[in-house]
């Protein structure tokens, strides 16, 4: 595949992901903070959320599975997931929170666990597709190319 | 010029001002490592020199309000901004706008609040408290970008009215012996202010 080809391809990719809601417009606030002094910005925010993410959904995991469930304890970190999958645009992980999150409220134990396979669920779609993307982009890179800034004509 | 000496104006025998503004240090707040990375980038993007601190806990000691043994070595730290998350384990971002506002040091630093959930009741008590403003996350550059200007503004405001009570205080004292009848209660509370102006800072961020 030449520069121009692989470029567009990732373009494409990135609009489906907007189009599909897995991001939005914060993904692009990300994007506009990233620069030749920082060229590595987002993947290195994102890879950030992955790290907080993974440790974050192995404590719901835990606590979900107590035999008395602590909501004092399960809510803060459907909170703190919310907010950090919102501060990079993971918009379907956010929405699966928001309903987690009120099911905490009420004390639905049932309700939560499905709900966190939900969170799951929307997790690692979004990070599968952001490591795709970032392999389009190194691919790019490596081929002496520049990454194209997203248009949205939506 | 150093970090955080946010004004310095010339003001030549003409009366013109000449306003030269170095960077802004801001103390950002947040229990999220996530939103630590990106407010300390919108930030730096906007020019400011940022200091990330992960708690409220760590934001008084950092400033030396948590009656520590640190807090003698901290009298020329310069911080012209702090922004906080609101929900955090241990000292919310509200607790700690109150310890900063009782504080002397301080309490004329602004303070804005960052939080993910819009309630009405939450953003009042904030700004009774004395936050400068309330940010809705997820933050963008425009919020920065506003803040900053905000901030710059206010300051600006501050050097003019204190230059302005320094002419007439020079003016007075130039005033024949004669007495005047009129006194001028309104003058600006030198002290504190021209402490700000003068003040040099360190460079703390290497301690976190």
């Amino acid at each position: 595949m030449d520069l121009v080809q692989m470029q567009k391809s990732l373009q494409d990719y990135t609009k489906s992901l907007f189009l599909e809601g897995i991001l939005d417009g914060q993904f692009l606030q990300l994007q506009q903070l990233q620069d030749e002094s920082n060229p590595d910005f987002v993947s290195q925010v994102v890879t950030l959320f992955f790290q907080d993410s993974d440790r974050i959904l192995n404590d719901l995991s835990l606590s979900l599975d107590q035999q008395v469930v602590d909501f004092k304890k399960v809510d803060p970190h459907v909170h703190q997931l919310k907010g950090s999958s919102s501060s990079i645009g993971a918009q379907r992980v956010k929405n699966a929170c928001v309903v987690f999150r009120n099911f905490c409220e009420q004390q639905n134990v049932e309700a939560c666990h499905r709900c966190l396979q939900q969170v799951k669920q929307e997790y690692y779609l979004v990070k599968n597709r952001l490591e795709t993307l970032f392999k389009l982009e190194q691919q790019i890179v490596a081929s002496g190319g520049m990454i194209p800034a997203v248009e949205l004509g939506f | 010029m150093a970090v955080g000496e946010v004004m310095r104006m010339e003001i030549p025998a003409g009366g013109e001002l000449t306003v030269t503004s170095p960077e802004l240090h801001v103390l950002a707040v947040d229990d999220s490592i996530v939103d630590r990375k990106v407010i300390e980038r919108l930030l730096r993007i906007s020019s400011c020199k940022v200091t990330t601190v992960e708690s409220g806990t760590r934001a008084l000691q950092y400033l030396g309000l948590d009656g520590g043994k640190g807090a003698s070595n901290l009298k020329d730290l310069k911080v012209n901004l702090i922004v906080t998350d609101y929900s955090m384990p241990g000292l919310t971002g509200y607790d700690l706008l109150k310890k900063i506002k009782e504080s002397s040091a301080f309490r004329e630093v602004p303070v804005v609040i960052m939080s993910s959930e819009n309630i009405l009741p939450r953003i009042e008590e904030c700004l009774k408290e004395g936050a400068e403003e309330f940010l809705l996350k997820p933050v963008k550059l425009a919020d920065v970008t506003r803040i900053k200007q905000l901030i710059m503004r206010n300051e600006a405001e501050e050097c003019k009215t204190l230059s302005h009570s320094n002419k007439r205080k020079l003016q007075e004292d130039c005033d024949t012996s004669s007495s005047s009848s009129s006194h001028d209660d309104s003058s600006v509370e030198d002290t504190p202010s021209s402490k700000r102006m003068k003040s040099e800072s360190e460079n703390l961020s290497s301690l976190f």
